[in-house]
């Protein structure tokens, strides 16, 4: 199944997307997690599965273009043992979304689901393949964790991480080669954001590929002298409440920022901890309720206003929205 | 001919030794009981789906009867096989099936689709350890049975899997999904048993999204099938036997049955499908025609300590 010298060369499949680093620690954890199996409905050249399948072919399990059989099969191989970890397109997760939650959530299952081109990062595809509603739609799934990583690193770690962690778990990948956001250091731990840039004017809080540009986006802020903390937020459920308490205590405004529907995503996530704990003013940055298009990714940022510039603009009207010091 | 292609009419096999008479008579009385028990327990919850319990009580006694490798007592068993209910609209046959082999207390499991009680509307794992996975949205029941069926197979170990699927069902696409997945990966391991009483929730299959030829369609997708009378027990008990015989690929019986078997004022009536209530007199009568006593009726429709 691998390609032949003559086939044309995959997309992007440069080292630094997060399907890629995906992929290649999926099948280095195969040697340590000896009940892990990979699912794929033909497209593992898209997911990074291709990978694994090249050193595990026999726990390479094909199921053809039928991601809903796939999804609840995934549910019985775990009801027998083994960690099965469902590997598709964000977009297909949503096709069998019915089955992730029946016979994976709801039947307690340890499986997880592991999901490539979500947002508009897909780029030339379009909207058809940019899925901009899998984050609000698995976190409404009870017991479902669901983590969006930053950056190649974090991808890695957090492969790590959801084979260690006991029960169902939905997980963004990315297709587009994604900026550098953590050395080697980094750490990761499910549920836990981190402070990667301190600052008390507001706090950015990000996920996947719009955590980069949170950064680039308190470079910018500090220009103009407004000191924007930015929280690296990968699991966007359960989310980390407690930093978030402590960053509306500590800097009093929040600018959320997704690759995704405005609406039930990170912007939801945190909006409701916050309404419950610690009314702030918050902005959104993310997709506004709107489908996608083709074009290129950073192309596409720009046109739905996912890029730094329009995080430090939100940033602004966030910190104008502040309530003013009570006068003496 | 290659021991393949000799499997794949199920009914081409030689025949094995008929079932003992006594195994027969056990579980013919288990399928009595279960539908009386069935009844009860749709009488008391106000709700549940009759008519395609009652036509697969024949067959679900048939498996926990005889064919299932599964006891009360190895439940969590590695090894043991499986049976997954993927029509889980049937769920108070699986449940008065499991009560009269000693699975749950035949009363308990009286408390049908009430708060706090693990007998819900339609199985739930983990509410008992006997329900091997949480089923009643159709189609998903058999992919999870495929998927434990691989698993089994990947691991090499020698249980079977077993799922029934009602006819409707098969209108689901992953279905399909699951027919072409089982054969391509040679799941000798799995079995598919329909419950064939061609009717579903509106009107009969036939005027819904007719399924013929249903079993020409199976034999296509390379799957070994048989095509029986799904309440005919010795019939029943010899075509799981060679179902479980069949090597290299997966098999299907396709049970013809009669929706709302056993209570003749609900056979052939789409309207039992459910979700239906039924009133004292129908539980009755209904009791009466599956050979109940006036004692036994009596006591099915107490419900004073549920």
């Amino acid at each position: 199944m691998e390609a032949t010298s003559e086939a044309p060369a995959l997309i992007a499949t440069n080292g630094d997307s997060l399907r890629e680093s995906f992929g290649k620690a999926l099948s280095q954890l195969a040697y340590e997690f000896p009940k892990l199996v990979v699912l794929d409905a033909d497209i593992a050249g898209g997911t990074g599965a291709h990978h694994f399948r090249r050193i595990h072919p026999d726990r390479f399990l094909q199921f053809g273009i039928a991601e809903q059989n796939m999804m609840a099969a995934a549910g019985g191989l775990a009801a027998v043992g083994l960690i099965p970890v469902v590997t598709t397109f964000a977009v297909f997760c949503l096709r069998a979304i019915e089955q992730a939650r029946l016979s994976i959530a709801y039947a307690r299952r340890n499986a997880k689901i592991v999901a490539s081109h979500p947002g508009l990062d897909v780029g030339p595809d379009g909207g058809s393949a940019q899925a901009l509603e899998d984050l609000a739609a698995f976190r409404a799934i009870p017991g479902m964790t669901v983590i969006s990583p930053a950056d190649a690193t974090e991808a890695r770690l957090a492969t790590r991480a959801i084979l260690e962690f006991e029960g169902p778990v939905y997980m963004r990948t990315g297709r587009s080669p994604a900026r550098h956001v953590f050395g080697e250091d980094h750490k990761f731990e499910i549920g836990k954001g981190q402070i990667i840039r301190d600052g008390s004017d507001l706090t950015i809080v990000a996920c996947g590929v719009e955590v980069a540009r949170a950064v680039e986006a308190a470079d910018l802020l500090k220009a103009d002298g407004i000191s924007a903390r930015v929280v690296n937020m990968p699991t966007i459920k359960p989310i980390d409440s407690e930093l978030l308490v402590r960053c509306a205590k500590e800097t009093g405004a929040f600018v959320t920022a997704e690759d995704h529907n405005i609406l039930g995503g990170l912007g939801g996530a945190v909006a409701e901890v916050l309404a419950a704990t610690s009314p702030r003013p918050i902005e959104f940055i993310g997709v506004k309720d709107v489908f996608g298009a083709s074009g290129d990714p950073e192309d596409l940022a720009e046109a739905y206003h996912l890029t730094a510039p329009h995080i430090a603009r939100a940033a602004k009207k966030v910190v104008g929205r502040k309530p003013k010091k009570e006068k003496r | 001919m290659t021991a393949a292609s000799a499997s794949q009419n199920l009914e081409r096999h030689a025949s094995p030794a008929s079932p003992v008479q006594e195994l027969v008579a056990e579980v013919t009385q288990a399928a009595r009981y279960a539908r009386q028990h069935t009844i009860s327990a749709i009488y008391h919850a106000g709700s549940g789906h009759p008519g395609g319990a009652l036509s697969a009580a024949d067959i679900i006694a048939s498996l926990f009867g005889a064919e299932l490798n599964l006891w009360p007592d190895t439940t969590q068993d590695p090894d043991r096989d499986r049976f997954v209910l993927s029509k889980g609209h049937a769920a108070p046959m699986l449940y008065a099936v499991a009560a009269h082999y000693g699975y749950c207390k035949p009363r308990d499991a009286l408390r049908l689709r009430r708060l706090n009680s693990p007998f819900q509307g339609h199985p739930h794992v983990g509410d008992l350890p006997w329900v091997e996975t949480s089923t009643g949205s159709l189609g998903q029941g058999f992919s999870v049975a495929l998927g434990m069926a691989m698993g089994l197979k990947l691991q090499n170990q020698m249980s079977r899997v077993y799922t029934l699927i009602g006819d409707g069902e098969l209108q689901e696409g992953e279905v399909w999904e699951a027919i072409m997945c089982a054969a391509h990966h040679r799941l000798d391991n799995l079995c598919v048993i329909i419950d064939y009483n061609k009717l579903q929730s509106d009107d009969t299959n036939a005027n819904i999204m007719a399924l013929e030829p249903l079993a020409a369609k199976w034999r296509a997708f390379d799957w070994a099938v048989a095509e029986i009378d799904g309440h005919d027990i010795p019939t029943i008990l010899t075509t799981l036997r060679r179902a479980a015989a069949t090597h290299g690929r997966p098999s299907c019986i396709i049970a013809h049955t009669t929706k709302g078997k056993g209570v003749p004022y609900m056979e052939n009536v789409p309207a039992w499908h459910g979700s239906v209530k039924l009133t004292e007199t129908q539980a009755d009568e209904a009791l009466r025609a599956l050979g109940a006593s006036r004692q036994e009726i009596k006591d099915w429709l107490d419900g004073s300590d549920l």
